[in-house]
């Protein structure tokens, strides 16, 4: 059988998991990041990254509602998947997802979106005419109370919806690792620290997916960068990567020192069909890169325009490096025989259900849905534009 | 009060959930069988349901009760594991007719039959026979050599 090598057992010739449960992950795992984000202004009270804190929330909610896409067009009977709600089983952990995320998307993000909102729904009610005046209206849940009083009170629920949001995004992208990590019958997922690997490679993917995107939409709006806010975004940023490549640089030591039975097999995968994705993609361009960038930027005091074109780079390779390692963990995860005695290939198809056309489809339907979101509640106030800055 | 009335949309909210919650109990009572659950996480009826599917395999001892001579040259052959229906089909309904002729199954084509298990393939193991059917036989089916009963070559095929 061609792209077949060694023993295969019959079900593993061809891969049951595709570009789109690739794609799950790693979409998650952007909700995750950007809540993180911006929960680092609420709660936290880090004052210069409060131009990022809307779009942040924005950012997670345009991706969380595309997040069960992936998984719905991979399922053969889409139609069937309610029936994860109606009737759960308490061993699937694919049910017990099913109602993390609708917890993320309702009890946290939407509420916590409504309450930083409503004074500006309620103004926009008011203010806006035709089908946007009732799209508005219905947003205000028929209150238009404003009052100082009920301001306050929506700031210290808003609050308390964050402090219970940090948990509960640590929760939504640590179960997607605990999905994985927890099929035990796979020594490439089967690792207690899969979760915590994804909750920080989660971290990075967000914070520097709200980064570039504030600094692209900021320059489409002709706008000056708040370079306080960037610098301040971008120092979390580098951080939380410290971490997450050491943990990841942990497991790999870990894998490499105890050499278990799978270690031979995996090894060779890695020298081999993953070379490229995982070296030279995940760690030396996707990681060790933008982690050297960032690092340069911290230790040297380097002209604005620089650190812009610094930032950006590092944003958008940590955003290739983490898809790569959310590849090489799904695709890569499904490439070896269990009997450790085989390979097999993934061909991606194009056109197909699950091909690389609806991958680049869903990538790029958050997008759509975040400008939409930006369009119905802007993330910024009218007043504050300020005139562009020189060298912009 | 005036707490309250501050926090009148809070409330609104909640509502909503509420709403939400009971419209989800609404639909699954309507979604979820009655029978869910009666036995374990399955719908309960689907056993009778299942219980009521005509038989349609005979099993392999009704079949040797007829075809004796059949079932004494599988004994001695590779195929002695392999069940009668696994490649004649189900045969319920030949073995109960008052006239098997008028329901004799098809003779399975070799040349199809065949590669369905003996294809070449690199998940299984090395003792077991297979071949590039291409290569092996040029297109022939394979029954002018193998007796699919007996199939190795040193029971009585052509050499």
């Amino acid at each position: 059988m061609s792209g077949v090598e060694g023993f295969m057992y019959p079900n593993e010739y061809g891969l049951q998991w595709s570009i789109l449960i690739v794609l799950y992950p790693y979409i998650t795992g952007l909700v995750a990041g950007a809540f993180i984000l911006a929960s680092l202004e609420r709660v936290f009270h880090v004052e210069a990254v409060k131009p990022t804190y809307r779009l942040a929330l924005l950012t997670a909610l345009a991706f969380l509602i595309v997040a069960p896409l992936p998984l719905q067009l991979h399922l053969g009977h889409p139609e069937r998947s309610p029936e994860m709600y109606f009737t759960p089983h308490s061993t699937s952990a694919m049910a017990m997802f099913g109602y993390v995320y609708l917890w993320y998307l309702m009890a946290v993000l939407v509420l916590e979106i409504w309450l930083d909102y409503r004074r500006e729904i309620v103004l926009l009610s008011q203010s806006s005419k035709g089908l946007l005046r009732v799209i508005y209206r219905i947003m205000t849940l028929g209150s238009s109370n404003i009052s100082e009083r009920s301001l306050a009170i929506d700031n210290r629920a808003g609050w308390i919806v964050t402090v219970i949001g940090i948990p509960s995004a640590f929760i939504l992208h640590g179960y997607v690792g605990f999905i994985f990590g927890s099929i035990k019958a796979n020594p490439w997922w089967s690792s207690p620290l899969m979760p915590v690997v994804f909750i920080f490679s989660a971290m990075v993917s967000g914070i520097a997916c709200v980064m570039v995107l504030y600094m692209a939409i900021t320059k489409l709006r002709k706008q000056s960068i708040d370079m306080r806010c960037v610098d301040t975004v971008a120092m979390y940023l580098f951080y939380v990567f410290i971490i997450d490549f050491s943990l990841e640089m942990l497991d790999l030591i870990h894998r490499v020192y105890e050499a278990d039975e799978s270690f031979r097999s995996l090894n060779f995968l890695v020298h081999t069909q993953l070379y490229i994705p995982h070296i030279v993609i995940q760690i030396f361009l996707g990681t060790l890169t933008p982690i050297i960038l960032l690092g340069i930027t911290q230790v040297v005091h380097l002209p604005e325009v620089v650190r812009k074109r610094m930032y950006a780079t590092a944003g958008c390779l940590t955003l290739i490096g983490i898809f790569a390692m959310r590849w090489n963990v799904v695709i890569g995860g499904q490439l070896f025989s269990k009997s450790f005695l085989g390979y097999t290939t993934y061909k991606i198809g194009l056109v197909s259900k699950e091909g690389l056309l609806v991958a680049v489809f869903l990538t790029i339907l958050p997008l759509f849905i975040l400008w939409a979101l930006i369009k119905l509640l802007p993330p910024w106030p009218a007043n504050t534009a300020q005139a562009p800055a020189a060298g912009d | 009060m005036s707490v309250f009335k501050d926090a009148g949309h809070l409330f609104r909210f909640a509502g909503l959930f509420v709403l939400a919650f009971l419209l989800f109990l609404v639909i699954r009572h309507f979604v979820v069988p009655p029978s869910f659950g009666q036995y374990g996480h399955y719908r309960g009826a689907a056993m009778g349901e299942i219980a009521a599917r005509p038989v349609k395999f005979a099993g392999h001892e009704t079949c040797e009760a007829c075809h004796s001579d059949v079932a004494d040259a599988k004994k001695a052959g590779k195929h002695a594991h392999v069940n009668c229906e696994a490649c004649h089909g189900p045969q319920e309904k030949h073995a109960t007719s008052d006239d098997p002729s008028a329901t004799k199954p098809p003779l399975p084509d070799s040349a199809v039959l065949c590669v369905r298990c003996h294809t070449a393939s690199a998940a299984k193991p090395k003792g077991f026979p297979q071949v590039n059917p291409a290569e092996h036989s040029n297109g022939m089916p394979c029954d002018t050599c193998h007796k699919p009963h007996n199939p190795g070559m040193d029971a009585g095929g052509p050499k």
